[in-house]
């Protein structure tokens, strides 16, 4: 029997070059070429200001460790302790990820710590977005 | 904000139930909970299916609530963002009833949240924003993601978890006094401290219940309010908003956009100020809601409201009295709690509470939808303007 495991995503024609760029290693966030936001998630057009004219840029993979909890019930996939967070990135936008290369506890997961992108692969076309704590 | 041309008390609830019984209801399906505490709510109220025009509900389609009432409606609303569409119908019933709409609206909710009874509740599937950006990282339910943004909360304004603990102990206060209270044995901050860690920071106490009920109300104009039986309960004000599907997104995790949107807009349309109001509930899924409604409310600045509780200001005896039935954390929550929240403020305003505030004259009910998703706020008062 396999393994159970974590929901796997669906792209949508809307995010299909967000999860082509985590295939490819690569975490990709899309700039309004008019207001110059930087948004996510996935849309062919700025949030902020409604215009189509955007394009899709590739992120530094750095932010901070900005909210989190530590789930202590089994989910499929996973195994208790874990912790669900909240990263910024260093463009501004924050998307929800696991946190990878450390203890699941809060004095291993410090507020504001510096954190960088770990790519999962789950399958041949979807890869997710991980974070690892930054070393020294 | 926009300035509302309803005036206050141009509505009233003329009927208000719950479900005859709260809790565990295995005997029931979910739509007739709805229908329970709809036939309840007709009863209080001296009225007939018939005599009904306009329905809203969540949960259960419109359709669906509609047929097995036998009611025909000229007006309907299936507004369905969560545990606030309650407030949120009242708002648009409100309206309706003034623009001439309908002239009698009847506002139902029932959930099988603890027994599962002919409940059908569909998740959002993996190509929706959630299902691609959250699912995959692990969350199961609203402890996992209505909880996300309060370790920033709490850094942001160095809050406790003791005093996030306060809140729980507070309301367990309240429902001690209530006896269709699920919960009512006093607790302290370290027995919420010590109960079972769910989703840190947040441990079971912390947490909502889950169990099995309904609730309905019935609205029509003022004017026609002294008809019925009951003490007519006028809506001076009300307000409405959506943020985010995805908790994530929120614009800022120490803040709620669709709470400051709804409650400035119940205020301004209300014309009341923040002195003047003796009674509120805030829905209370979680320990933090009643901090972060608050402070969105405008009761308080940002970062005062932990202390403000912890500080007894809302427990019994307190000078703002806050979720007087035991909330979502002691009294009931069925998925949806938003109509819990309604009755008590109509108990309050008719003054028949268990644990009645005296003199009570103005409440503000306030709820929330989905993970911070949405918001929908009433104020009511037992006097017409």
């Amino acid at each position: 029997m396999a393994e159970p495991r974590r929901a796997r995503p669906e792209p949508t024609p809307e995010t299909r070059h967000y999860w082509e760029g985590t295939r490819l290693g690569e975490l990709r966030l899309q700039r309004c070429d008019d207001c110059a936001e930087t948004y996510f998630p996935p849309r062919p057009f700025c949030p902020k200001c409604g215009s189509r004219r955007v394009a899709v840029v590739k992120a530094s993979g750095r932010g901070r460790l900005y909210s989190y909890v530590i789930h202590h019930r089994p989910v499929p996939g996973f195994t208790p302790p874990y912790a669900i967070a909240v990263v910024e990135l260093e463009e501004g936008p924050r998307l929800m990820t696991n946190i990878t290369g450390c203890a699941q506890t809060p004095e291993a997961l410090v507020l504001d710590m510096p954190v960088e992108v770990a790519f999962e692969k789950l399958d041949d076309e979807i890869t997710l977005p991980l974070f690892q704590p930054v070393r020294e | 904000m926009s300035s509302s041309r309803i005036a206050p008390g141009s509505v009233a609830i003329v009927g208000a139930a719950e479900t005859t019984r709260l809790g565990v209801i295995p005997d029931m399906s979910q739509i007739q909970l709805h229908a329970d505490a709809a036939l309840n709510a007709l009863a209080d109220a001296g009225l007939k299916p018939t005599d009904i025009d306009g329905i809203a509900t969540a949960g259960e389609t419109p359709v669906t609530l509609a047929h097995y009432l036998g009611i025909t409606p000229s007006w309907v609303d299936g507004t369905s963002v969560g545990g606030c569409s309650f407030m949120i119908h009242v708002r648009h019933a409100t309206a309706a009833i003034t623009a001439g709409l309908c002239r009698t609206v009847l506002v139902t909710h029932g959930e099988s949240g603890r027994s599962g009874i002919g409940r059908n509740r569909a998740a959002p599937g993996p190509s929706s924003l959630f299902g691609q950006f959250e699912a995959p990282f692990g969350p199961m339910g609203p402890p996992t993601l209505f909880t996300i943004p309060v370790l920033r909360y709490l850094k942001t304004y160095g809050v406790t978890e003791e005093e996030l603990a306060m809140v729980a102990v507070v309301q367990r206060e309240w429902a001690g006094k209530n006896p269709r209270a699920t919960f009512k044995d006093p607790i302290t901050v370290d027995d919420v401290l010590g109960s079972r860690m769910v989703a840190y920071p947040f441990r079971l106490l912390m947490c909502c219940l889950v169990t099995d009920g309904g609730g309905a109300l019935i609205l029509t104009a003022a004017d026609r309010a002294r008809d019925f039986p009951t003490k007519p309960v006028y809506i001076l004000g009300t307000g409405e908003s959506v943020e985010t599907p995805m908790v994530s997104q929120m614009a800022d995790f120490t803040s709620s956009r669709a709470f400051r949107v709804s409650g400035a807009n119940a205020f301004a349309s209300a014309g009341i100020a923040h002195g003047d109001v003796d009674h509120l509930m805030i829905y209370d899924a979680f320990a933090h809601l009643p901090i972060f409604g608050l402070e969105d409310l405008g009761f308080l600045a940002p970062g005062e409201a932990a202390a403000f509780i912890a500080g007894r200001n809302t427990a019994p005896g307190g000078k703002l009295p806050l979720n007087t039935n035991g909330g979502g954390l002691s009294y009931m929550h069925s998925g949806m709690y938003g109509m819990y929240a309604l009755q008590e403020s109509v108990r309050q305003m008719r003054g028949i509470a268990p644990a009645q505030v005296p003199g009570a004259a103005i409440s503000v009910c306030h709820g929330v939808g989905g993970m911070f998703a949405a918001s929908g706020t009433v104020i009511m008062s037992n006097e017409r303007p």
